[in-house]
């Protein structure tokens, strides 16, 4: 990228973003988009670009084709995955080793590599672009569908889309109060998980007298199975910043804060990167483009503690003590870090902020449902065909996600439920399938939208697991202020891991009940509020299933350790000697090509024989 | 571990002695030396005058510090939803067994420590092991051994050197 230079006014910005966007128009070569975030990395996208890069320049074909590298796409299945313009080769799970045949067969030959293709698990045909993917076919991309067009370390590629262009807008021709009525009126809710209105979020900061007020940007995503605002960090980090320095002119800041996940480091690169690129060109600074507006941004980076995501224990972060909730009211927009008026909003909402200045708040509030405007980015994770990152209209309903959308279950397993909403969130049954998302109707069915996380369990889930799983996370990352909630986690924690264990009593599900209602009643802030939901939700769908555990000792699913045995089937075992090398325990004996036998008294149940089968000749009892 | 004075001085005033620093201060800290080293705590401790018990207290409260030396090398095994129900759990005790520690530990050798971390935001592609901020996808237990082995072999390698 050539050095930026700073831009002094709102119109040569505007003529900056036009020569940028027309550039990107006579951009006549062919285009290989990789994709190449965090999941894409760990793919090995790295490795193929390095070879692609190889393959372009043995062909003699560096100035022919333009390779860009962007952040995550969204379909995670396929990564690491190349997309070629102008044909819309979408060429998935791509190898170092395949670059050269892209190289002198696609872009040369203009051949289609048929090996490369996607299989899509519903339609079951091989699908040559991106769009006819059936998993994109239900999605509405408004936020996550630039990540493949743009290059995230670079702002210029950002102002190609036409970026930065909501900033001017505002800037040139909004007061703060109206564009504060037009998120009132796009009815844009907060996607961090409590679903409060924006507008009226800013307005109270807005209209707190003081000197100095502040904006926070939540990027402290720390549901587990929620990364919707990773990938918004890292593919497309200037559309976050600009959504924030539009709500620092809207409330009245004139200084802010990313608070983002240590664990997150692409994250904290990308938007590091951004910011300094934007001070460079004058979008972050004093007087920006001229006009009275300063507004400054620092990165302040968490270190691992859940409760951070609650809004006062990130304040107190921030401030760099320890990370506990405190009562509220006062809330942030009265009294927030050092006291002073606080907006705190978190990756996703504000990214949603320059699509609304932009397209107009009837735009948005068209999409979604009475209660609920806009577009939703849910991970869908578990047990699930097609994983990855999906972005729907408000209102679509659970069964489509899952079906239409992720491929259904993996197998051919039966489902069992799904998981939304992260810890403080909860399961819901195949009778809840037909729910339509959103806010209001996950909460009445028992669980919460929370920030998006959807992890879809099978049969081979077990619903005492998964409730041990939470409260395990839960009594974990208490922070240990409240008693009701230190103690009542790990009350809780035990008496269903007692019941996984084969020594719960029937009456421990009716204590199971009241501790959750004193957990939920009589803690401050929303971890302990919520912390019962996961037992609760599935004590509610899944009763016969902990019944099983108290009153037969069994384990349905074959999860829990101490309610099942492996055993090995003498008609299906080849002996094969495969079980016998993995095993730590050197329970499995025999020899070759004859039937194994394993000593149920050194067994310590790790599944490793049953992993490395290949004949179903283990099952579990 | 010599702790040297001045280089802790330096994490502290690169941040202008601010007391909101104190946890960047602490990842500095950490980054340099692979823990929180007593002594580096009681160096931010008169600099930035904050009692050294609440030093400890933040030190403590946040899961990414560690008071302990931890090992060259370090594991850390994603106990997220997603990897949780792909049996993340059983890769963390393959680690355990072969490494012979509990997470939180770090091997008799100082090579290898072992960590869990609650989520790390690759969900798709569970479960997912970070060794020393290399990314490993849908591990199985039996890619554990070799994963170890990688590490291992860079261990002789340097030694060899």
């Amino acid at each position: 990228m050539k050095a930026t230079k700073k831009i002094k006014t709102i119109k040569d910005l505007n003529q900056t973003i036009q020569s940028y966007i027309q550039k990107r128009k006579s951009e006549k070569r062919p285009v290989l988009t990789v994709s190449a975030g965090t999941c894409g990395q760990a793919r090995g996208s790295l490795k193929v670009i390095a070879s692609l890069k190889k393959a372009i320049s043995k062909e003699k074909l560096e100035d022919k084709v333009k390779i860009k590298v962007t952040g995550c796409h969204g379909f995670c299945e396929a990564e690491p995955n190349i997309i070629i313009q102008p044909q819309d080769i979408f060429y998935q799970k791509v190898k170092p080793k395949d670059t050269s045949d892209i190289a002198s067969q696609t872009i040369i030959k203009n051949e289609i590599i048929d090996r490369l293709l996607f299989s899509d698990p519903i339609s079951k045909k091989t699908v040559l672009k991106e769009d006819d993917i059936s998993f994109y076919k239900k999605q509405k991309r408004i936020l996550l569908g630039d990540n493949a067009l743009i290059d995230p370390t670079d702002i210029n590629d950002y102002l190609s889309i036409g970026g930065y262009s909501s900033l001017t807008k505002v800037l040139s021709k909004m007061a703060p109060e109206e564009v504060i009525e037009v998120m009132k009126k796009s009815g844009l809710r907060g996607r961090g998980g409590a679903g409060f209105p924006t507008g009226y979020k800013w307005e109270f900061t807005r209209k707190a007298k003081d000197t100095s007020k502040y904006i926070i940007c939540n990027a402290d995503e720390g549901d587990p199975g929620a990364y919707m605002d990773r990938s918004l960090l890292e593919g497309n980090p200037h559309r976050v910043l600009e959504g924030m320095i539009i709500g620092a002119y809207a409330v009245g800041a004139e200084e802010g804060y990313i608070y983002v996940r240590d664990e997150y480091p692409l994250a904290v690169k990308h938007i590091s990167l951004a910011i300094s690129q934007a001070e460079k060109m004058g979008l972050l600074g004093k007087k920006i483009l001229g006009t009275d507006f300063n507004f400054r941004i620092h990165i302040s980076k968490g270190a691992g503690a859940f409760v951070c995501g609650e809004e006062t224990a990130l304040i107190a972060s921030v401030e760099g003590r320890v990370g506990e909730p405190r009562q509220r009211p006062p809330f942030p927009a009265m009294k927030g870090l050092w006291k002073k008026p606080t907006n705190i909003n978190n990756v996703e909402t504000l990214a949603n902020i320059p699509l609304i200045v932009e397209k107009g708040a009837d735009w948005f509030s068209k999409i979604g449902t009475k209660g609920s405007k806009g577009t939703k980015i849910f991970s869908l994770v578990g047990k699930i065909n097609n994983t990855g990152l999906v972005e729907v209209p408000m209102g679509i309903t659970l069964k489509e996600i899952i079906f239409d959308i992720g491929g259904g279950i993996p197998g051919e397993k039966e489902f069992k439920a799904v998981q939304t909403g992260g810890p403080s969130g909860g399961c819901l049954p195949k009778e809840k399938l037909g729910l339509p998302i959103d806010y209001e109707g996950l909460t009445e069915a028992g669980s919460i939208m929370g920030s998006g996380g959807m992890i879809v369990l099978d049969e081979n889930t077990c619903m005492v697991d998964v409730a041990i799983y939470f409260l395990n996370f839960l009594r974990d990352e208490s922070c240990g202020k409240c008693l009701s909630c230190r103690e009542g986690t790990q009350r809780m924690w035990e008496i269903v891991k007692d019941i996984s264990e084969g020594k719960g009593k029937e009456e421990d599900i009716q204590l199971l009940k009241e501790l959750a209602q004193t957990t939920k009643d009589a803690s401050l802030c929303g971890l302990g509020q919520t912390a019962a939901n996961p037992v609760l939700s599935t004590l509610r769908y899944f009763r016969d299933e902990y019944m099983a555990h108290v009153r037969d000792k069994t384990c349905p699913a074959g999860v829990c350790k101490e309610l099942i045995t492996y055993l090995i089937i003498p008609d299906k075992c080849t002996g094969c000697l495969a079980c016998i090398k993995v095993c730590p325990q050197e329970a499995i004996s025999g020899e070759l090509k004859k039937v194994h036998v394993l000593d149920q008294e050194k067994c310590i149940k790790c599944g490793a024989c049953f992993e490395v089968c290949q004949f179903d000749a283990i099952k579990i009892e | 571990m010599d702790i040297q004075e001045l280089k802790v001085k330096s994490f502290v005033t690169k941040y202008n002695k601010e007391k909101k620093a104190l946890i960047s201060i602490l990842q500095n800290i950490q980054e340099e030396y692979n823990y929180l080293p007593q002594e580096a705590l009681r160096i931010v401790s008169e600099t930035l005058n904050i009692p050294l018990i609440n030093i400890i207290g933040v030190a403590t409260f946040y899961r990414a510090f560690s008071l302990e030396p931890r090992g060259k090398h370090l594991v850390t095994v994603c106990m997220g939803t997603a990897c949780h129900v792909r049996g993340g759990p059983k890769i963390l005790e393959e680690f355990e067994r072969k490494l012979n520690i509990q997470a939180g530990e770090t091997t008799k050798d100082k090579q290898f420590s072992l960590e869990i971390v609650a989520c790390l935001g690759c969900c798709a592609i569970g479960p997912v092991v970070v060794v020393d901020g290399d990314y490993y996808a849908q591990t199985t237990i039996r890619k554990v051994g070799s994963i170890l082995k990688k590490y291992m072999k860079i261990k002789k390698k340097n030694e060899s050197n």
